[in-house]
């Protein structure tokens, strides 16, 4: 049988592979997750998604109601309604779009709703830039919602699903977003294997949504009720729920490796849930990625390991909760770590996942020299030259044992 | 399915740190912290309804010869005194 090139050929539904990019990817793992509804806004690059989804929804492929809204922040809170009813919910958005749905975005995680959103991600304003980057999926990593990153088209699909059994644990009860890289991943087109369907009810079992918080006649209650302040029971009640949280967030660490694992089993496709260890084994120096980049940043070791530098490098997925353990487990030995970043920090002049790293390494008590690149903003590619030059930096830095300052990767691009 | 508003919500399976719901009304009323109540003189009152049709919480009841106020739930903001064209409603502050 030969691909399917045609975009979203319902005779595609069957299980097999089909040619198509990260958004088209991500609409197909909406279908299968058999998503009850969806609302949508069109954002670039993430615009194509919701057109898929509409057609999916248009074609019949996939039963479930479409809410056309006047904006992302009207998107999230039409979903918030749904996920409260009962329903699977799904939407995608980036950039300006996030930035518009940042209200209802606060309250999803508080109220423990499982959805799964894509980020198509997309570096911020200002400047004005309409291209990939990790800046807006980063500005909001420390609200609450799980974070996973895809590095090929099929990671998407596949993570898409498997968010929703994440996020619908009844250990985690979180939303959770998918980050695809805009441009790289979301129009870049690969073979896609599409799992059967009879795989993913399998995997995903029944909806599990408004168990504990709902709106129905028949379990009234008062959903997000003023909750706080200074007296009474109020700061106890306050912080219940936010250890509360915290505590979801580190179960969705377990919940996540089990849901990886358990993908494997029904579908033959492995990939690493939290960190993924690239010829780390018997490494000196390490580079950490994050998205898309890491196939270059691959590419680059085995050229550099070609060249007789034993180097590895460790490709974080999850990234919310921080896998602050196999960060720390994976760089065991190692003398000088490099962490490339697709945004920026900008109250520490480094990249944020450089900061994670960099503070997981610090708790466990691990002095590694280490170094922040900060590379691939507005859609610059981050080519296998570029991570080679990184790995001679790092190499550098074991050299001279300490620490360095931030690299800007395309400066002089 | 027949709707009903009762049982509440069985909160006995989720845990208590999970999503903030609240399952009890809380049985505070206004006339628990208001600080100025309104008070009808009945012998200038005409019936004429203007502080029935502005009271913002539906607080004023009709009585046989006059309008009255429900303290249960007047919250005390004195928008019956101001518009009452007969001047027969007067802002009284709350003992202490």
């Amino acid at each position: 049988m030969g691909p399917t090139t045609t975009l979203l050929e319902p005779e595609a539904k069957a299980p097999g592979f089909i040619v198509c990019d990260g958004n088209e990817a991500a609409a197909w793992a909406v279908a299968l997750a058999r998503v009850e509804m969806v609302a949508v806004y069109p954002i670039t690059p993430q615009s194509s998604l919701v057109e898929y989804l509409a057609k999916l929804v248009a074609d019949g492929t996939l039963d479930a109601e479409i809410v056309d809204a006047e904006g992302e922040h009207s998107v999230l809170s039409v979903l918030q309604g749904a996920a409260l009813a009962g329903a699977r919910t799904y939407t995608a958005t980036c950039g300006p779009g996030l930035a518009f749905m940042f209200e209802p975005y606060l309250r999803q995680p508080g109220l423990r709703l499982p959805m799964v959103m894509s980020i198509v991600t997309r570096d911020t304003l200002t400047p004005q830039s309409v291209w990939g980057g990790h800046q807006d999926a980063m500005s909001v990593r420390e609200v609450g919602w799980i974070q996973m990153y895809c590095e090929t088209v099929q990671e998407v699909l596949d993570t898409v699903i498997m968010g929703f059994r994440v996020a619908e644990d009844r250990d985690v009860m979180l939303p959770v977003n998918v980050c695809h890289d805009g441009n790289y991943l979301s129009f870049g087109a690969t073979r896609v294997d599409l799992p059967a369907q009879a795989a993913v009810d399998a995997f995903l079992g029944t909806p599990n949504i408004n168990w504990h918080a709902a709106l129905d006649p028949a379990r009234p209650m008062a959903v997000d009720p003023l909750t706080g302040g200074a007296g009474g029971p109020g700061p106890r009640t306050f912080v219940r729920y936010r250890k509360g949280h915290c505590a979801g967030m580190q179960n969705a660490l377990a919940v996540i490796t089990e849901a990886h694992a358990d993908w494997a089993r029904h579908t033959g496709r492995q990939h690493a849930p939290l960190v993924e260890r690239y010829r780390m084994d018997d490494a000196g120096i390490a580079i950490v990625t994050i998205g898309s980049m890491s196939g270059a940043g691959k590419d680059a070791v085995d050229a550099a390991r070609d060249r007789g530098i034993p180097v590895g490098l460790v490709k974080v997925k999850t990234y919310r909760p921080f896998p602050t353990e196999a960060i720390v487990g994976a760089l065991d030995g190692v003398r000088a770590v490099g962490v490339v970043d697709r945004s920026v920090s900008f109250g520490w002049n480094c990249g944020p996942l450089y900061q994670d790293v960099a503070g997981a390494l610090g708790r466990a008590g691990r002095q590694v020299p280490s170094m922040s690149f900060i590379g691939g903003l507005a859609g610059a590619d981050l080519t296998t030259d570029h991570f080679g030059g990184v790995i001679e930096r790092v190499g550098q830095l074991a050299l001279d044992g300490r620490s360095g300052p931030t690299v800007w990767i395309n400066e002089n691009d | 399915m027949k709707r009903q508003a009762y049982p509440y919500f069985d909160m006995a399976n989720v845990p208590d740190d999970l999503c903030p719901v609240a399952v009890r009304p809380n049985p505070m009323l206004p006339g628990e912290w208001r600080s100025m109540k309104p008070v009808v003189d009945r012998a200038k009152c005409v019936k004429c309804a203007v502080c029935w049709v502005y009271c913002p919480v539906q607080c004023v009841v009709e009585k046989p010869a006059w309008f009255d106020i429900d303290y249960a739930t007047c919250k005390g903001c004195g928008i019956c005194a101001q518009e009452c064209p007969h001047r027969a409603i007067a802002m009284v502050e709350e003992a202490a």
